[in-house]
């Protein structure tokens, strides 16, 4: 998947769609808007919960009159599960509750095996994750990118009902290349920006390239993401950051497997330490005067 | 074959045992609720926080409390010391309490505890997941304690044979003992270092592993310190105040070498330019240094040999695991987003009626069964 910020208007069809396909609850009523949503007309969840699977974000600064400037400027940004390469989730969760799709990356998630620890809402890198506190019986709930649509042979709903291709989906390396083909684009010309599917026909949307940061994020990021974006306005504002390019999940894991290598330092260090304990238990209780 | 352990005589309801056993059933109304609502209408954690108050204090620091069999241990029987076995019966049943109850907060925190028996079936296990490693391990840690701990019941119950089969088997429980501690306290330190820019620099290194098992024995040794002067004071029992003072020694050595470990370390990554910086990761550093240090001096010092210097030592030190733990998992976390947390009033009420009721368990348990050291023969030099 392929989001460009530049592209997005900020219209939620997306989230709208995600919530449909997905059966997530509306979410009406932000704390600090009760009176101006008293009626619960509108649905606006204001980031990733329990529910919500993905949420547009505005960024703003000064007076956020310019779209994609960094000053007085403002841009969408778009919250949901990147399918990491190499994910935290799936390296944290004791149960093996998340999963990888070997053929699609898609990263899945299973509740009859999850016990609900919530190690994969505090470990991963986005925060993306979320366990529905709301419920006795709560899951976990994330982004699977329409996993089951895709069964049916069709694509993922943000990316099937955007209006601009801002939400893009297709196979990676076409993704990345397109990504590619916009960054080298000279801004302020024009070019034509596909929708929905890459590999499909859909027609496309014409518009100036605009003044791109110079990066594909995700291209590298904690070991590389299969939902990658493109912005103008720094990806940080658009709640995105900045990450090294490996994956802290192979840090952890590298130590635990030297320290626990086919329980080799353990046993010894038991073997050990109860040679120890025979002996220094016989001379104390020597010392003491007493049999053992 | 005489014991060297004998009962507390004293009365098993006192104004004490009381208060703690209302606390306590506060906490269990709740603890209902939460089962009965769900996490988010009894606790304050959200979608920034996923971990609260229970995981890092029931869990992480009860399981640290709870250190003080496993730091004991450690010293009379690795480090040969013998002459301070008689602190061992009562540090063990600190620990087991300490560790049961950290195995029974997972239940109510787990938000699908239902399913808490699949960490337990191997086709489930992800050997990858340090979750999985502490699981386990403290699973079968609570276990070593309650048959380290049997002899004190079978004796009780007169139940000679299986003292003696549990005396038998007894240098395999405490080699047990003091390797599985290792792992899984080290183990709470490696679960951090997945979160990578989610954490402090001044918190995240490869080292967390280190600091959280040394730390974790310093605050066994405070914990064997500060219960064994509240039992001698309250109940008027001889002090054991010449053994408390060797083991603070000890711990005040631990308390140096990993304070200097720690802002070397912090140095070495040139992650120190922090350290004046107005933040809750730099309080607490400075926070923990101060309380190692002032335990470290006073156990050091001509002070140790007042009780209650003493004792105010072993509660510094207690901070001081405590300080470092809940900053590592909350105060140095940084969460996608905005999002802040401190615990409800359920909430706080759950985790402080668990260790009143840990509290109360203990009592009773000196009371029913033979767990102080029996002054008489555990001081040769006094026969
Ligand atoms: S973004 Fe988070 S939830 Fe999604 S795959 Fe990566 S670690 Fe897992
Ligand atoms: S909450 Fe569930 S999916 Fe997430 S790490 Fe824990 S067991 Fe795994």
């Amino acid at each position: 998947m392929l989001i460009d910020s530049t592209l997005c208007i900020g219209c939620q069809a997306c989230v709208d769609a995600c919530r449909e396909a997905n059966g997530v609850v509306m979410d009406p009523t932000p704390n600090n808007f009760e009176g101006w949503n008293a009626a619960q007309t509108w649905d606006i969840a204001q980031d990733l919960d329990g529910e919500t699977l993905n949420v547009i974000r505005l960024w703003r600064s000064g007076n956020a009159t310019v779209k994609d400037a960094e000053e007085d400027g403002f841009a969408f940004g778009k919250r949901h599960c990147l399918h990491c390469v190499d994910p935290s989730c799936i390296s944290v969760c004791p149960v093996q509750a998340m999963t990888k799709d070997p053929v699609t990356g898609i990263v899945g998630y299973d509740p009859d095996a999850c016990i609900g620890c919530r190690y994969c809402s505090y470990g991963c890198p986005f925060g993306v994750p979320q366990f529905d506190l709301n419920s006795a019986f709560g899951q976990i709930n994330k982004c699977q990118m329409c996993r089951h649509l895709q069964a049916e042979g069709k694509i993922p709903a943000c990316c099937d009902v955007c209006p601009t291709g801002a939400s893009l989906f297709g196979p990676v390396d076409l993704l990345q290349a397109e990504a590619e083909r916009r960054l080298a684009a000279t801004p302020g010309s024009l070019m034509s920006f596909p929708r929905g599917d890459i590999t499909q026909d859909r027609p496309r949307h014409e518009k100036a390239v605009p003044h791109y940061i110079r990066q594909t994020y995700g291209e590298h990021e904690v070991g590389g993401t299969q939902v990658r974006y493109l912005s103008a306005v720094p990806f940080e504002s658009i709640g995105l950051p900045k990450l090294d390019s490996f994956a802290p999940s192979r840090l952890s894991e590298g130590l635990q497997h030297t320290l626990y290598k086919w329980m080799i330092a353990p046993v010894l260090a038991v073997v050990g330490a109860a040679w120890l304990v025979r002996r220094n238990r016989v001379a104390a209780e020597r010392d003491r005067g007493e049999e053992v | 074959m005489a014991s060297r352990f004998e009962r507390l005589h004293a009365p098993l309801i006192t104004p004490l045992t009381l208060v703690l056993a209302v606390i306590a059933a506060a906490a269990a109304w709740f603890i209902y609720l939460r089962f009965q609502l769900g996490l988010g209408a009894i606790a304050n954690i959200n979608a920034g926080y996923p971990w609260g108050l229970w995981v890092v204090v029931d869990v992480v620091i009860g399981s640290a409390l709870g250190c003080g069999g496993f730091a004991m241990a450690l010293l009379i029987y690795i480090f040969n010391r013998g002459a301070l076995s008689p602190l061992m019966r009562p540090a063990l049943l600190g620990g087991l309490f300490g560790y049961s109850l950290a195995g029974a907060a997972v239940l109510f925190d787990l938000g699908r505890w239902w399913q808490f028996y699949n960490i337990l079936t191997p086709w489930h296990w992800n050997l990858n997941s340090v979750m999985l490693e502490i699981a386990l391990c403290v699973f079968v840690y609570v276990v070593v304690l309650w048959l380290e701990f049997s002899p004190a019941l079978f004796e009780r119950f007169g139940w000679k044979g299986l003292r003696q089969f549990a005396e038998n088997w007894m240098w395999l429980l405490i080699a047990l003992g003091v390797v599985l501690p290792f792992m899984h306290q080290s183990s709470l330190g490696s679960a951090l270092v997945v979160l990578g820019h989610k954490l402090d620099p001044l918190y995240n290194t490869a080292f967390l592993p280190l600091l959280f098992v040394t730390s974790a024995i310093a605050m066994g040794f405070g914990v064997v310190v500060v219960e064994a002067t509240v039992v001698s004071h309250s109940f008027r029992r001889a002090s054991e105040h010449a053994l408390l003072v060797q083991v603070a020694a000890v711990m005040a050595w631990l308390l140096i070498g990993w304070t200097l470990f720690r802002w070397g370390e912090v140095a070495y990554r040139g992650a120190l330019g922090g350290v004046l910086a107005w933040s809750g990761a730099t309080v607490s550093l400075w926070l923990e240094t101060l309380l190692a240090l002032f335990a470290a001096l006073v156990c050091l010092s001509g002070a140790r040999n007042d009780a209650r210097w003493l004792f105010m030592a072993g509660v510094a030190v207690l901070l001081f695991g405590s300080v470092y733990r809940v900053a590592s998992y909350l105060v140095a976390y940084h969460p996608v987003g905005n999002y802040s947390y401190f615990p409800s009033f359920p909430e706080l009420v759950i985790t402080i009626g668990v260790i009143a009721f840990e509290v109360l368990a203990y009592l009773v348990f000196v009371k029913v069964f033979p767990v102080l050291g029996a002054h008489g023969a555990a001081h040769p030099a006094r026969k």
